[in-house]
């Protein structure tokens, strides 16, 4: 099993590595150095590094200015209130200013836990992705998580990237070939019955599943899609054309999401049977991370389950 | 100031005006009303000596940069930009339109010498404040302004810009606040009282200085005050009359966002005309 480490780590981690290369780099929080784990690249750069209060519409337009003059401004907050409550400020002082910002969000989806619906924001990555020009990344693990932070800042332009708040598998450091490519899918398991696609903390599941449905005689192709705009659409349908049946997973509202961008890319390039798991566009709730998880259907047991009934529907 | 300077900022500053009656009049919309509180303002900025700035290499790095947070005004401002030189005069009849580098809002991507966009009200405030921290981070000395309307000033996101800036002690910012009190839905004080918006820009930590915005001597003195003052951002109260130079548009919130009518644009461009003859 390989060790587990939260992906927020690896965004303190790999800000402060990137600071030793890249002195335009300033770093940005919103009172959440600590919980967002840019407090590494403080203590190793404070002169490069903005603490704003809180006052996330206001640092998201500073990160805006600073990086129209020449910085990579890397704004760091909770999904929520990145993506949700500074979400006009994104669209307006960095996606339509195409400016070089990286937006940095961690504490993503209801595995934040007990602080409960609030802080759980399930609708990051449908709000970012409508977003023209914005890129958008949902890193798997730690080692996924710091290349994604590595080819955000090296791109030019606007970038959103999800981070979680609980320990998940470092999967990717096992895999002697991995690589990293903005807007690249990677096939982690080839099968020939029914495409599993996954992103962020549903990857680990999906692997999960896919043992699950083998001793069931079922050949599960395991998909991670990290980047869901640019969404590899030709990856996507190709897989679907093979095995007739996708199952989409992820962290999020089924609503907007990775489902929805799937169903987009496979509905127009490649109708396909599919099914969503995901919060089923209800509010979350206080608990443990697993027991949520477990609660609203974000498991390899339900991925499973539902990529049985997608197999059943496409042999209808 | 000498009295050869004054009549040539205010020659500018009135045909600033003009350009603004007659792009908004072409686009048959637009926003004139808070466009002419600033040309007096903007005539300074651009023509009086304060702002580092070249036509030729709009974005030289060590150029002074102005952020229009109060975005509506882009007339004024393309008004100020063409007569300064960074696009052709011509360019403001196609205001507006389809395929136009002058959108309705600022965009810095399609008209030379905008540094930012904006239009939402309330943003531009922000990226300049980081606009200056950045100069200060990088050792530069190029100043940032940025013209904040007294509607605009309602928005909560001015305030967190108000805190930050003064937290960081942001001495290369000033703010201009156009305060010509009135917005769309009437005066400010009926709408969402502002006042005493120079005590509260005080309490937030800014050096507050007040002009009447279309005095030039007092104009000039203000953006000098602000200049010195150091330790901390400036804002500089801008005392304005909405719609300025045009009697009809002068102190009439429905001048806010509309152009003229025909007989409206020809007796609009008259009194401007005249304004010449008589200063």
């Amino acid at each position: 099993m390989a060790d587990k480490k939260a992906t927020r780590e690896a965004l303190g981690d790999e800000l402060t590595a990137l600071g030793a290369v890249r002195e335009d780099l300033v770093v940005l929080t919103a009172d959440l150095a600590d919980a967002t784990r840019v407090e590494y690249f403080r203590h190793k750069y404070p002169e490069r590094f903005i603490e704003c209060g809180i006052a996330e519409g206001n640092m998201i337009g500073v990160a805006a200015g600073l990086a129209a003059s020449g910085k990579v401004a890397v704004a760091s907050s909770f999904a929520m209130f990145a993506a949700g409550r500074a979400f006009e400020q994104i669209r307006n002082s960095v996606g339509y200013t195409e400016l070089n910002v990286k937006i940095t969000a961690t504490h993503a989806g209801v595995s934040v836990g007990e602080d409960g619906a609030s802080h759980q924001c399930n609708e990051d990555i449908a709000l970012m992705r409508t977003i023209p020009g914005m890129t958008v990344i949902n890193p798997a693990d730690y080692t996924e998580a710091r290349a994604a932070l590595r080819a955000a800042v090296e791109m030019q332009g606007p970038c959103y990237l999800r981070f979680g708040r609980s320990a998940v598998p470092d999967m990717s450091a096992e895999d002697a070939n991995y690589s990293f490519e903005i807007g690249k899918g990677r096939v982690l398991s080839e099968g020939k019955d029914v495409t599993v696609i996954a992103s962020g903390i549903t990857v680990g599941m999906a692997l999960e599943a896919k043992e699950l449905l083998k001793a069931d005689g079922i050949d599960a192709e395991i998909i991670n899609i990290h980047t869901i705009k640019p969404l590899d659409k030709e990856l996507v349908c190709a897989s679907a054309r093979k095995t007739g049946c996708v199952v989409t997973a992820e962290e999020h509202n089924v609503i907007g999401g990775l489902g929805s961008a799937v169903a987009e890319a496979l509905s127009e390039g490649c109708p396909t049977v599919m099914r969503r798991v995901g919060v089923q566009d209800v509010w979350g709730a206080s608990g443990s991370a697993g027991e949520l998880l477990d609660h609203y259907g974000i498991s390899a047991s339900n991925i499973a389950a539902v990529a049985k009934e997608a197999l059943a529907a496409k042999k209808g | 100031m000498d009295i050869k300077k004054k009549q040539e900022l205010s020659e500018i500053a009135r045909r600033i005006r003009i350009g603004v009656v007659e792009s908004t009049n072409a686009a048959g919309c637009g926003h004139p009303g808070g466009s002419l509180s600033i040309a007096d303002v903007l005539a300074w900025l651009y023509f009086g000596g304060e702002m580092n700035v070249d036509p030729k290499d709009p974005r030289k790095e060590d150029r002074d940069r102005l952020v229009l947070s109060k975005g509506h005004a882009a007339p004024g401002l393309y008004s100020a930009l063409a007569l300064r030189g960074f696009f052709p005069k011509e360019d403001l009849y196609t205001l507006r339109k389809l395929g136009s580098h002058l959108q309705g809002h600022p965009n810095m991507h399609k008209t030379p010498g905008i540094d930012m966009s904006t239009g939402s009200l309330g943003q531009g405030i922000s990226a300049a404040c980081g606009m200056a921290e950045a100069a200060k981070l990088d050792g530069k000395d190029y100043r940032v302004y940025a013209i904040l309307g007294d509607g605009e000033s309602q928005e909560g996101q001015v305030w967190e810009a108000a805190m930050f800036a003064a937290h960081y002690k942001l001495d290369n910012l000033c703010a201009i606040l156009d305060l010509n009190g009135l917005q769309i839905d009437g005066k400010v004080s009926d709408v969402m009282n502002l006042e005493p918006v120079d005590k509260k820009f005080a309490a937030f930590g800014w050096h507050v200085f007040t002009c009447d915005a279309h005095d030039l001597d007092s104009v000039e003195k203000a953006f000098a005050d602000a200049r010195a003052a150091k330790g901390a951002p400036s804002v500089i109260i801008s005392r304005s009359v909405k719609g300025k130079g045009v009697s009809f548009m002068e102190n009439n919130a429905g001048w806010h966002g509309k152009a003229t009518k025909p007989e409206e644009f020809e007796k609009a461009m008259a009194e401007l005309n005249a304004e010449v003859h008589n200063g």
